[in-house]
């Protein structure tokens, strides 16, 4: 009798838990959508790009188009991990502007505006990676060690990398690149460019470290909530460090595509261009949130992706200059309350 | 369904304060509601309790106007409530105090009392009569704070009273109070039901809430009970004992009060007989401490294998600083904590090095779970295997099946109910955040468990099943137990407790049934021994 009993316990212990794991694999649909919540917008957008050119649609545009947002998407990933571990970081458009300076300068003759040092590339591109990590290094241990306000903190440090920016080269820009320099940046494999290929590389690696590895789970961690992670003995300060450190690496690898792509380094590169603007909006388009701890590169990838699609609509518009900007804000802002409205809370917190 | 017509006899004199009637509120899946009726009388101070997840919260909300009820009315003296929008005509009607603190630290009493009202002379802020009137306000009521303090400066009960002062001030003659005594002292406590039976005498409305039955029977006049979203008893208090109440709150399952915390006796022969398994001793020594409202002054302390120690004290004396620095969550001024393994030499703990007292087997339980305790946004098997990461993880890398085979164990044996092991932490009840914040630390298999209130805010049953599983993990696996708490139903499951009074130990009781009269006399600093 008794026996009876327990097995009909058993059972509705297992239909409890079958509906659970049902339920929980809805949740997690219904998560997914919401991270995917801005390729309706796309798809749109690739209508329109469509219908109002025929030229829209054709390989070499799209793999220049992926070529022209590879860098910017670098820089997303950088600055979408330090988002999410609630931190923020404007020097990373200093260090996509300064790196790849640095490299150029060592590496191009004097006649190209380089130091006449002539350096390796190869040793540049070291040089090149250096330079983004010691900046990173600096950052983490000022905001993290040092306690000071992230946003001050990169701030300055914006201004004064964009200062030696132009510095060493005295608002010149070095050109003339070695090609071993501009492969990164410059080359294709078949029809797709490489840069492209490492791009999304890096956002997959990304992406699956943040969902898997143990360091990108104490991301969410921290940037969920500071404390509690830090009471589960998790080492708060190193990953923050260290994922500043990251953010300055991947922002000079972006810097360095950049470089490859135009074959040289404008003085501009980086802060001049005010590049960091269009870098929170892709983060923040896709759902990373400010407050930390909420996103993903799913969306962050979909964010880079729009805008780099409206900018190339406008180009094959001929839209008129003085207008793209305010054109570029008002597609920011809409694309905001789109991925709002769909998404739900997606970026609201 | 009721049509928000007024009848006539609206006389908001005799009208309750409060009425709300088949109120319904669901939350995608959960159904928190389910047809509520409440009333409170001008002048009545009615008891709600109910488990952690039977709807007190939500009913809260509704009633101050935070959310609209799916189905059902709200009518406040009579009257259809305002608007959802209108929180102002709210305000002016019923207030909430709630468990944490609402006021704006940087602020002055004065402009806290009338925050978002302020009184104003051709547009511009009339400073002098918001003082005023706050002065006017505190005085009519007997309440004793100066208008012209940052409140930052003043004390939780002081807080308290500031926002009561808000309330009354807008005109409100209606307070639901939302666990006022979790975070007061005895003291306090005593002033605030004082202020309570003041406000009552005066025909102020209160609906007060609470997990601690003790003080609904001091100080309510009824009580009402809520279960599964729905009211199961309604009655004036002298007609129904605790029993009553546990029953009514838990349901037809057969539980007992008698099925006391504290362990049977015949189990109860701790330190020596588990020595032999047991882990190794911590050796706390001249631990010294200093920071603003806590000090610690050259405290020594040993805590054998497999020995569970209490350490209480009133607020700022020390027993929770104490037990935060052996957790490696705050870093001692002075002094050493040391793990001495039987045979294998002693283990330094580095100040503040909460990652290293973690590997060296100290599990911790923080005091405030929503500052320590859990990621929100997480999921509960992530939180829950937090601790542990470094030993589920496959050259670094962890998927969620494995995280929530590791963690679904756990959960279970704490009946943490989730709509699966992925659902973020912010979306369960409080008692069962409690209970991953309890998982968490067990998750470690510590050698030694730093408990702070593990049961604050939890309600009875999961109360007693939080201190059963503590007390029978910590009899198994011979860890050893550091439990600072000011409830002696933690306390019931140490082996000794050591009261602090002024960051110093007052003195130590070894006798387990602890006698709550000589404890609360301790804590107080009286009766030395």
């Amino acid at each position: 009798m008794s026996e009876t009993k327990d097995n009909m316990a058993a059972l509705a212990a297992d239909v409890e838990s079958a509906l659970e794991r049902k339920r929980s694999k809805s949740a997690a649909a219904i998560s997914w959508i919401r991270e995917a919540a801005l390729l309706p917008v796309l798809a749109v957008l690739i209508v329109v790009g469509a219908l109002l050119n025929p030229h829209f649609l054709t390989v070499s545009n799209f793999t220049g188009l992926g070529q022209q947002i590879s860098s910017l998407g670098v820089v997303v990933v950088g600055e979408s991990l330090i988002l999410l571990i609630g931190g923020m970081d404007l020097s990373l458009e200093s260090i996509y502007g300064l790196a790849p300076m640095v490299a150029a300068w060592l590496i191009v003759p004097a006649a190209s505006f380089g130091s006449g040092m002539m350096v390796s590339p190869y040793l540049g591109i070291l040089v090149l990676l250096a330079v983004g990590v010691a900046v990173g290094l600096v950052n983490g241990l000022l905001i993290v060690k040092g306690r000071l306000n992230g946003f001050i903190v990169t701030l300055g440090m914006t201004i004064l990398l964009a200062g030696i920016q132009d510095g060493i080269v005295k608002g010149q820009s070095p050109f003339n690149l070695p090609p071993e320099f501009s492969y990164l940046g410059s080359a294709y494999w078949g029809k797709i460019p490489v840069s492209l290929v490492v791009t999304a590389a890096i956002f997959v690696v990304t992406g699956l470290f943040l969902r898997y590895h143990r360091t990108g789970r104490a991301i969410y961690a921290i940037g969920g909530n500071r404390e509690a992670a830090r009471a589960a003995g998790i080492k708060v300060n190193r990953v923050r460090i260290g994922v500043y450190v990251a953010g300055g690496l991947l922002a000079a690898i972006g810097g360095w595509m950049e470089a490859g792509r135009v074959s040289s380094v404008a003085a501009s590169q980086g802060y001049g261009e005010g590049i960091i603007f269009a870098v929170f909006a892709a983060a923040v388009i896709g759902g990373v949130s400010l407050q930390g701890g909420k996103g993903n590169m799913v969306g962050a990838a979909s964010g880079v992706v729009l805008l780099g699609v409206v900018q190339n609509i406008l180009f094959l518009e001929n839209a008129p200059n003085y207008w793209i900007d305010a054109i570029d804000g008002a597609v920011i802002l809409l694309a905001l309350i789109l991925a709002r409205v769909i998404g739900g809370e997606a970026s609201a917190e | 369904m009721h049509e928000p017509v007024i009848p006539a006899a609206s006389d908001p004199m005799t009208a309750p304060a409060v009425e709300a009637a088949g109120i319904h509120k669901r939350f995608g899946r959960t159904h928190a509601l389910r047809g509520v009726d409440l009333s409170l009388q001008p002048a009545q101070c009615l008891g709600l309790v109910g488990r952690n997840g039977a709807g007190k919260s939500t009913l809260v909300s509704i009633l101050s106007g935070i959310y609209p009820p799916d189905a059902g009315q709200v009518r406040l003296d009579g009257q259809p409530a305002p608007s959802l929008g209108d929180i102002a005509a709210w305000r002016g009607r019923i207030a909430t105090v709630f468990q944490h603190s609402m006021v704006v630290p940087g602020l002055t009493v004065a402009e806290n009392v009338f925050l978002g009202r302020q009184p104003r002379r051709a547009g511009i802020v009339d400073w002098r009569r918001m003082r005023q009137q706050t002065r006017k306000v505190m005085a009519d009521w007997g309440f004793d704070v100066n208008a012209d303090t940052a409140c930052g400066n003043l004390t939780v009960e002081q807080r308290q009273v500031v926002e009561i002062t808000r309330a009354l001030a807008a005109g409100t003659r209606c307070l639901l109070l939302d666990e006022p005594t979790a975070a007061l002292e005895r003291g306090a406590m005593q002033r605030l039901f004082e202020r309570i039976r003041q406000l009552q005498a005066q025909g102020v409305a209160i609906l007060y809430i609470s997990h601690h039955l003790e003080e609904v029977f001091e100080i309510c006049s009824d009580v009402a009970v809520l279960r599964d979203g729905a009211m199961v008893l309604t009655a004036p208090l002298p007609q129904v004992t605790k029993d009553d109440l546990v029953t009514a709150m838990v349901g037809q399952e057969n539980f007992s009060t008698e099925r006391s915390v504290a362990p049977a006796p015949a189990r109860r022969e701790p330190a020596g007989a588990t020595a032999a398994s047991a882990g190794p001793d911590l050796v706390v020594e001249g631990v010294t401490f200093a920071s603003p409202g806590v000090f610690l002054g050259n405290v020594s302390l040993t805590i054998h294998g497999g020995e569970r120690v209490g350490v209480t004290g009133l607020r700022g004396s020390g027993a929770t600083t104490l037990a935060r620095i052996v957790a490696g969550a705050a870093a001692a001024d002075v002094g050493q904590v040391r793990l001495c393994f039987p045979g294998q030499g002693d283990r330094v703990l580095r100040p503040g090095d909460r990652a290293g007292a973690l590997r060296a087997g100290i599990g911790y339980i923080p005091e405030d779970r929503q500052a320590d305790g859990f990621v929100p946004l997480l999921g509960a098997a992530e939180n829950i295997t937090m601790t542990i990461t470094d030993r589920i993880a496959r050259s670094g890398f962890v998927g969620p099946r494995r995280r929530e085979a590791r963690a679904a164990p756990l959960a279970r044996r704490l009946s943490l109910v989730s709509a699966g092991l992925g659902q973020p932490v912010r979306e369960l009840s409080g008692g069962n955040q409690q209970k991953v914040t309890v998982a968490r630390a067990l998750a470690s298999e510590p050698v030694l468990i730093v408990a702070i209130t593990p049961t604050r805010g939890v309600d009875v049953a999961s109360k007693e099943l939080l201190l059963s599983e503590l007390d029978r993990i910590t009899s198994q696996t011979g860890a050893s137990l550091l439990l600072a708490s000011d409830e002696l139903d933690d306390l019931a499951i140490c082996d000794r407790v050591v009261v602090f009074v002024r960051g110093e130990i007052f003195t130590e009781f070894t006798e387990p049934p602890f006698d709550r009269e000589a404890l609360i006399a301790a804590a107080e600093g009286l009766g030395a021994t």
